[in-house]
């Protein structure tokens, strides 16, 4: 365990009773009431857009359509991050329960789990859970059904319209937006598309109401947030903490004595370094979200032993490999950079190259299609600025 | 009719013929033949409707969807930053130590194929591998050696 | 619903639905793309198109997002005309350098853009593509290391042809687009239509030149040199010399290729008469004996190969004629050859096309007698212009000769064939004939001109009410071929070609043509059939000459194989 600086919530993680409990509850309510309650809340997608799940459901539920979906996003594919599994593994029903509300709410009988097929060790209790669940939903007259649908090893599919694709059997290439999910999701059908750890949180605000997740945080920033936490830490692992730390909060507790840098968000986040931990933090407001795509929650640290550049061509191999390969400024522009920082290192670029990496992301960053292409910026920029004479010699 | 054609024709029945079922139908295929063969990508386009280019564009989108023949054990070493950072690479060569094959090969008796992959979600317990569908974590090359013994004395 | 929009500090008017692109350019503004052309569906890409819009944090792709009302654009800001030229620069990044080797140096799409966005160093460098060439197809060549993914061909081939030969394929910068299991062209379903040549911004489609083995040959004077010169060539290869289309073209061409150092130059009209004097009457025959209807039209080789892949019980409907190329192929080296006293083998027989596909075509075992092909050499219109070139002919000032006896003239049915819809006009004039022994009362069939995809007309002849279907643009033949394998199309005479609007639009003709162009081109072949006298191939003198004398001259065990051809279910990956 850490130096236990930051308090250590127990919400996500925590044994309740069963879902009937809380799908009875809501039964009682009305779907306005139900919407209210969870736009009250303040929760926001821990899956990386941040978008409040109360006005998702909202927009979705006053979408017109005989046929409509709600997906659980498990495609957790960002380096750094883990507590998705954590959660399908200890409390599953959590999340099925907050997808039949959704259902419920929207007008959706049929959910789905779209399960990385990294994680497919988990298919096997996952599909007993939902077994047990069918069995409540039809105890209470609750007409819904949840599937499983396997991933089969593309980071790209946890971006929404992508998963849509996927399952629609294509290649997993993110769509045009407009239209969005709520009134063109999959199938084309109006779709509620939440992270694993969202669709838990909504399980708390049913079962507990608004005000217990609502006092946790900061203004904008509402409630808890699992972080998944490796690297050099003497202490890794799953943490459900309140948003709005300090990244230096964050070292003092988690750090080994020596960090030099923290990978907030994942390859497709930030890297802070040392002399920003101060001013830097975890939450909504602010430049830095802790939460990018696609999923939410990964600080990574990094003690003086590491080499930036490595840390750097790692990410950047990873977005040449995971990049759809659909639009230019994602396809060819990984492909430059990586190729561009290696020139650099072996001498056969000057330094001043650097910049004009540096201007290239700012370009991809603007014209990317989807969030994954856009956030390769992110990464570059923090490092090569912070790290720059560690990209040359 | 030969039996991969009696199996596609018995798998697309049992998902069903329309284009949102074409994923699981691939993986079924690539978890019953261990890869998704020229052949089996026609037939299946046959049975679906659907172009053979388009079932071949599909599944090489996917980094699980194996287009060539692969061992009866497929190794995923995760190569991703956590992982790399916790000696990835002497889990590799262990590995490649242990199975007397190169990163991307596969064994002669066709047991075993070698590969890396991207970020497994094991970052904690770095560096993790799969092998097939399980996950080992926090590996050292003493735990390498006793796993792949384990493994090939399986039948 | 309309409202208004403001771009560039100025109010202009928009529809809702439409997207940005489209406002853009219904009001004059230019935007530069790649990926995105009008008939296809648009991915946003290659994301060239970028505007900025207000309030908007990334900019966005105009190809392929809607306008709202209220909407504060700006199409050349200072950030937009960076972002383009930075992906200009990433698409160079790793493409070859070898634009001076290129051919299509001077109409590449790519250039045109790094020249527009003034690109003027090289910036950003990293890995070149180096990908193998793939020479495998008969009509086609890839050369992949040119491609810059816009998928236009994947759409044209799968929205407009469906075909659906090419396709993305592998992911991340390891993105390219491939055929079925990544194989050459040549085990493909490729028909060879060639339009997705047309839609390359680049050279990475081009077609498998003859240029090279033509001019060897041209110095081989041991042969006869013999060329002939389809309809549709005359409406368009005077884009590539500022030449007005039309009958003065014609012989303009004909001096050139004599020039060129041709021996003879004949007109592929001449049996376009004679594919219709034939068709006509298996049309009449069938409906006496209600065998295989409706009559599948036969002259499209993309659409025989497609339908021998695609739809091999259909086969028995086609007609058993050959195609006028080949039918003109096939009688220079009999009837012709015998008529001058030369031996098959001494004749170096030249189809200059629109069509594409005609290369595949005459590489049939079909089409081959003795060991030895009807048609040795086909050139595209594009090809036949650079040979023109290469020989510095002045088409404006040359004087125009008549095409060699005695394949020189035609009927104007026998050049209506060009546009789709043309063949069915023909065909029904001279069945009218065939029937009636009276000429049609009239000629010209406006529900036959439209440019739709789908296209019918009635007619009645004799006591019978003739019916006729023609579509062009493959994507509209599968619900029409189901039909007709169900029984349930109610029709006597189907016309199919490939390409929409037919031959004039093959894939051999100019890249780069605008639909005005297009329109223009179609028109030139309609207007030379309203101002001839000799409107049907059964008045053609020149043509009742060589029937009378044919049997004669080619032996009468001849006369089936040099006519007709024979069609056999294909198997490709499909």
């Amino acid at each position: 365990m850490g130096k236990n600086i930051l308090k250590r919530i127990d919400l996500i993680f925590k044994e309740e009773p069963d879902s009937k409990n809380v799908l009875k509850k809501t039964l009682s309510k009305s779907n306005d009431e139900l919407i209210n309650e969870l736009i009250a809340s303040g929760l926001k997608g821990r899956g990386g857009a941040g978008f409040p799940t109360g006005l998702k459901w909202k927009l979705t539920a006053e979408s017109k359509s005989t046929e409509k979906y709600v997906i659980c996003n498990a495609d957790e594919g960002e380096p750094g991050t883990f507590k998705d599994r954590e959660i399908l593994t200890q409390v599953p029903y959590k999340v099925l329960t907050g997808m039949a509300v959704c259902g419920r709410i929207i007008g959706a009988r049929k959910g789905f789990i779209y399960l990385r097929g990294e994680y497919k060790y988990l298919l096997k209790e996952l599909n007993a859970e939902i077994k047990k669940f069918h069995a409540i939903c039809d105890e209470l007259g609750l007409k819904f059904r949840v599937e499983v649908f396997m991933g089969f090893g593309a980071y790209i599919c946890g971006e929404e319209s992508a998963l849509f694709e996927s399952m629609e059997g294509k290649r997993g290439e993110p769509r045009n937006k407009p239209p969005y999910p709520s009134d063109f999701g999959y199938l084309g059908k109006p779709t509620v598309i939440n992270n694993v750890e969202t669709l838990a949180h909504t399980f708390t605000i049913f079962q507990h109401g608004t005000d217990k997740f609502r006092e946790l945080g900061v203004k904008d920033s509402h409630g808890s947030k699992l972080f998944s936490i490796s690297g050099d830490t003497p202490t890794p692992g799953i943490y459900e903490l309140e948003l709005g730390m300090t990244v230096e909060d964050f070292v003092n507790d988690f750090g080994d004595g020596d960090t030099k840098a923290v990978q907030v968000g994942g390859a497709s986040g930030f890297c802070v370094p040392r002399k920003k931990f101060r001013e830097t933090r975890i939450g909504y407001q602010g430049k830095l979200t802790g939460i990018s795509l696609p999923t939410g929650g990964s600080m990574m640290l990094f003690n003086s032993s590491r080499s930036m550049y490595n840390l750097l061509s790692n990410y950047l191999e990873f977005f040449t490999e995971e990049s759809c390969g659909q639009c230019t400024p994602c396809r060819v522009g990984t492909q430059q950079l990586i190729e561009g920082i290696r020139a650099v290192k072996r001498g056969e670029k000057p330094a001043s190259y650097l910049d004009k990496l540096l201007a290239l992301t700012e370009t991809m960053k603007a014209t990317a299609k989807c969030g994954l292409g856009q956030s390769v910026a992110n990464s570059f920029q923090s490092i090569v600025e912070n790290f720059r004479e560690e990209m040359i010699y | 009719m030969d039996a991969l054609q009696e199996k596609i024709k018995e798998v697309v029945a049992h998902h069903g013929r329309e284009r949102h079922n074409l994923l699981p139908v691939l993986q079924e295929v690539v978890e019953q033949e261990r890869y998704l063969s020229d052949y089996a990508m026609t037939l299946i386009a046959e049975e679906m409707g659907i172009s053979a280019a388009d079932v071949y564009g599909t599944a090489t989108f996917y980094s699980f969807m194996d287009t060539v023949p692969r061992g009866k054990y497929l190794i995923r070493v995760c190569k991703t930053i956590t992982c790399y950072m916790k000696g990835k690479n002497q889990i590799l060569m262990a590995l490649e130590e242990a199975l007397k094959i190169k990163l991307g090969e596969t064994t002669p008796d066709k047991k075993f194929t070698l590969m890396e992959t991207n970020c497994l979600g094991w970052c904690h317990k770095a560096p993790a591998m799969l092998i097939n569908d399980d996950v080992h974590a926090e590996l050292t090359v003493e735990k390498v050696h006793s796993l792949i013994k384990e493994y090939k004395e399986r039948p | 619903m309309e409202f208004s929009i403001e771009v560039n500090n100025r109010k202009i008017q928009a529809r809702k639905g439409d997207t940005i692109l489209e406002t853009l350019t219904q009001n004059g503004i230019k935007i530069p793309r790649l990926c995105s052309v009008k008939s296809l569906s648009p991915t946003g890409a290659c994301r060239i198109c970028v505007v900025e819009v207000e309030g908007m944090k990334n900019l966005v792709a105009s190809c392929s997002y809607p306008v709202s009302e209220g909407m504060v654009i700006h199409t050349h800001s200072p950030r937009v005309l960076k972002a383009r030229k930075v992906l200009v620069e990433l698409l160079l990044s790793n493409h070859p350098d070898d634009c001076l080797y290129c051919e299509r140096n001077g109409n590449c799409e790519l250039q045109d853009l790094s020249y527009e966005l003034n690109v003027r160093e090289r910036r950003i460098t990293g890995v070149k593509s180096k990908l193998k060439l793939d020479l495998s197809g008969p009509c086609i060549v890839r050369d992949s290391s040119k491609c810059i993914l816009c998928g236009r061909c994947v759409r044209v081939c799968d929205e407009i042809q469906s075909v659906s030969t090419f396709e993305f394929i592998n992911r991340g910068s390891k993105t390219r687009i491939g055929t079925s299991m990544n194989r050459d062209l040549n085990f493909s379903n490729c028909i060879g239509c060639g339009q997705c040549i047309l839609t390359c911004p680049t050279k990475a489609l081009h077609e498998q030149s003859s240029l090279d083995r033509l001019q060897t040959e041209l110095y081989n004077n041991k042969q006869q040199k013999v060329i002939q010169l389809d309809p549709a060539i005359m409406a368009s290869i005077g884009e590539e010399f500022g030449v007005k289309p039309g009958k003065e073209i014609e012989g303009k061409l004909v001096a050139s290729l004599r020039k060129i150092g041709f021996n003879y130059v004949f007109s592929t009209s001449f049996a376009a008469d004679m594919v219709l004097m034939e068709c006509a009457a298996e049309l009449k025959q069938r409906m006496e004996t209600k065998e295989n209807l409706p009559l599948i039209s036969s002259f499209c080789p993309a659409w025989v190969k497609y339908a021998e892949q695609f739809y091999p019980e259909l086969l028995p409907h086609l007609s058993k004629v050959k195609s006028p190329a080949l039918m003109l192929g096939s009688i220079t080296k009999s009837y012709f050859a015998n008529t001058i006293g030369v031996k098959q083998a001494d004749i170096l027989s030249v189809v200059a096309t629109p069509c594409l596909a005609r290369k595949f075509e005459s590489q049939r075992i079909e089409m081959t007698r003795n060991g030895i092909s009807d048609v040795d050499i086909v050139l595209t219109t594009r090809e036949l212009a650079h040979l023109i070139r290469i020989y510095g002919i002045d088409l404006q000032n040359i004087e125009p000769l008549l095409p060699d006896l005695p394949f020189r003239t035609s009927s104007s049915s026998g050049k209506l064939y060009a546009n789709a819809g043309g063949f069915t006009e023909g065909v029904l004039r001279t069945l009218y004939y065939q029937t009636t022994g009276k000429e049609i009362p009239t000629t010209k069939i406006g529900e036959l001109r439209s440019i739709s995809g789908i296209k019918e007309y009635e007619q009645k002849i004799g006591k019978e009410q003739v019916k006729v279907v023609v579509s062009n643009g493959l994507t509209n033949i599968n619900s029409l071929a189901k039909a007709i394998r169900e029984g349930k199309l109610d029709a006597h005479f189907v016309e199919i070609v490939a390409c929409q609007g037919g031959c004039v639009n093959g894939g051999g003709q100019p890249i780069g043509l605008s639909v005005k162009d297009k329109k223009m081109h179609a028109k030139s072949i309609y207007d030379i059939d309203d101002t001839e006298i000799m409107k049907a191939a059964h008045k053609n003198a020149l043509l009742k000459d060589v029937y009378d004398k044919f049997s004669e001259v080619v032996g009468k065990k001849n006369v089936d194989i040099l006519l007709y051809t024979r069609y056999t279910k294909r198997d490709v990956l499909r």
